[in-house]
């Protein structure tokens, strides 16, 4: 089969990629493996329950009629509306640290309320670090990288505040150990504190449902199970894509979402040198708690909570399998819904080493779930109240699951630190989105899509 | 098409792009973007649009003829003619 475009990969980013050129009357085909779409923010049955994989919610939230920000320009450009993902917005987050808890909602008023309260030496400071961001253009894609903690240090003279601001930001969205680039603090400043947190009462399946509706709705193609086995490269281009299954595919142009290093590996003429040592390296185990009654009940209002419980702030690879001193701890339930979710349910988010994971034998691998279950539970605890003997099951998806379900090397969760903003590769016809390309989260993840579709192939003509 | 029916497919196809906007006191002369909230993705959607409903192509380096109505429907009556 011969396609205008093909599109590797059926998440966030090549779906919206897949609506937009869809619409336009391109012959385009996605190609995923999986037998599920949705790559990092999946779903999956288990014990007669329904899971997310990735999303805890979606950031850059805004009421409807609000325009301009990112949620509203990927709802035009997908041609959707404001009630198709059916977003609840939350109650009340909080990022915990030492001494010091910095609570925040969907009013950025309210969030520069609670820093200056907490941080009164620092207030001044904050309103030029809000100026800073406002005047930002982060989606300049021809923006050069710069250090976040350079620009924020250079204006707010406090440590401890600096690491309260930029833990959630780290954890929702950044590739990188310790340092975020300033272009992708500031979509996530806005996407997290100026916007805000919402989730669909369905969770991520609500997402996927509408795109893939959409994407069929408008005769996009849609091939699950299907991996891509070499992509067959003369003259500067990729020629052909050879499928696991022994298809062969041609395409004017390939938009792979499978990450840059990933899609590099595919190619038939691949030259490793400088390129394997760019793929990322953080990622992420979550342990999966459901209840018997809702968290409410037991006193536990907050929607995430981002703590960390050390002396350190510490945004990198951890020495051991899990470490549990920092994290988030989500609480589905705790968002405005009209009826309350059927069951309880409490997730926390730890920072993970995928080798010694991805080292474990079989039995070992199940027991130390079981052991840093515990573990991780024990230090949450501390900061809210005590729900393991309310816990009727549970679950724990680690490094090696995300790299089965994405195919990331290292499971690394956001990719590789090296963004490709630009979207471009050394092969003329060849072009990455998603995270790789550098707008993260969800919605990021769907505006990448989009802003490829068009930059590479609409634009074209 | 005249160069009436040619604003006039212009205008519903802006007013599907950008339906929160009110585009009752547009003027001809101004770029559309100085006075509606009209993104460069948005912008983009006017050409595919274009190119949707009526096979016009409007190459990359011809985008500049289409920032203000009067403009645009110069550039596009031409082409617009025969339909």
């Amino acid at each position: 089969m011969d396609y205008d475009v093909l599109i590797i990969g059926a998440g966030m980013s090549g779906l919206a990629a897949g609506i937009r050129l869809a619409y336009y009357d391109k012959r385009v085909c996605i190609i995923e493996k999986h037998y599920r779409v949705g790559g990092l923010n999946s779903f999956y049955n288990r014990g007669g329950r329904k899971f997310d994989v990735g999303l805890h919610a979606m950031t850059n939230y805004v009421p409807k009629g609000v325009k301009l920000t990112p949620l509203p320009k990927l709802l035009r450009q997908l041609k959707l509306k404001p009630e198709d993902f059916a977003l609840c917005p939350q109650r009340m987050s909080a990022i915990k640290f030492p001494d010091k808890t910095i609570k925040f909602n969907n009013d950025i008023d309210f969030f520069v309320q609670e820093v200056v309260d907490n941080f009164p030496a620092q207030a001044d400071n904050f309103q030029r670090l809000l100026k800073t961001i406002f005047e930002y253009d982060e989606l300049n894609l021809y923006a050069k990288p710069i250090s976040a903690r350079e620009v924020v240090s250079s204006i707010i003279s406090d440590p401890l505040l600096i690491n309260m601001v930029f833990c959630p930001l780290m954890f929702y969205g950044n590739a990188q150990e310790n340092d975020i680039e300033f272009g992708q603090f500031v979509i996530m400043f806005k996407g997290i504190y100026c916007e805000g947190f919402a989730r669909p009462r369905a969770g991520v399946r609500q997402i996927l449902d509408v795109l893939v509706r959409k994407y069929r709705g408008c005769g996009g193609e849609l091939k699950m199970r299907c991996a891509v086995k070499s992509l067959k490269c003369a003259n500067g281009r990729v020629e052909s894509i050879l499928l696991e299954n022994g298809e062969v595919l041609t395409a004017d142009k390939i938009l792979s979402s499978a990450g840059y290093v990933e899609t590099m590996r595919l190619l038939s003429n691949y030259d490793p040198t400088g390129i394997e040592d760019k793929a990322g390296q953080l990622s992420m185990v979550e342990f999966i708690t459901v209840l018997d009654k809702q968290p409410a009940e037991m006193g536990h209002e907050t929607t995430i909570i981002f703590y960390n419980n050390s002396d350190r702030f510490d945004y990198r690879k951890p020495d051991q399998l899990v470490n549990v001193s920092s994290g988030v701890i989500c609480c589905p339930n705790n968002f405005q819904y009209e009826n309350p979710l059927p069951e309880g349910m409490i997730r926390i988010t730890n920072l993970a080493n995928f080798d010694l994971w991805d080292r474990l034998g079989k039995e070992e691998y199940n027991a130390q779930k079981a052991a840093w279950l515990g573990t991780s539970l024990n230090e949450v605890i501390k900061l809210i109240p005590d729900f393991r003997d309310s816990i009727v099951f549970t679950d724990v998806f680690t490094p090696k699951t995300i790299h089965r379900f994405t195919g990331h090397i290292n499971g690394a969760v956001y990719g590789t630190p090296n963004k490709t903003k630009m979207g471009i590769t050394h092969l003329e016809n060849l072009f990455i989105c998603g995270t790789d390309q550098g707008f993260l989260g969800i919605v990021g993840a769907m505006l990448s899509g989009i802003s490829m579709a068009n930059l590479h192939v609409l634009q074209k003509g | 098409m005249t160069k009436e029916e040619v604003k006039s497919v212009l205008m519903e196809i802006v007013a599907e792009i950008i339906p929160d906007e009110d585009l009752t006191n547009l003027k001809g002369d101004i770029p559309i973007r100085e006075q509606v909230e009209l993104d460069s993705m948005d912008f983009l959607d006017i050409i595919m649009e274009l190119r949707k409903r009526y096979g016009i192509e409007v190459p990359e380096d011809d985008y500049i003829h289409l920032a203000t109505v009067d403009s645009s429907v110069a550039y596009l009556e031409p082409r617009m003619r025969d339909l």
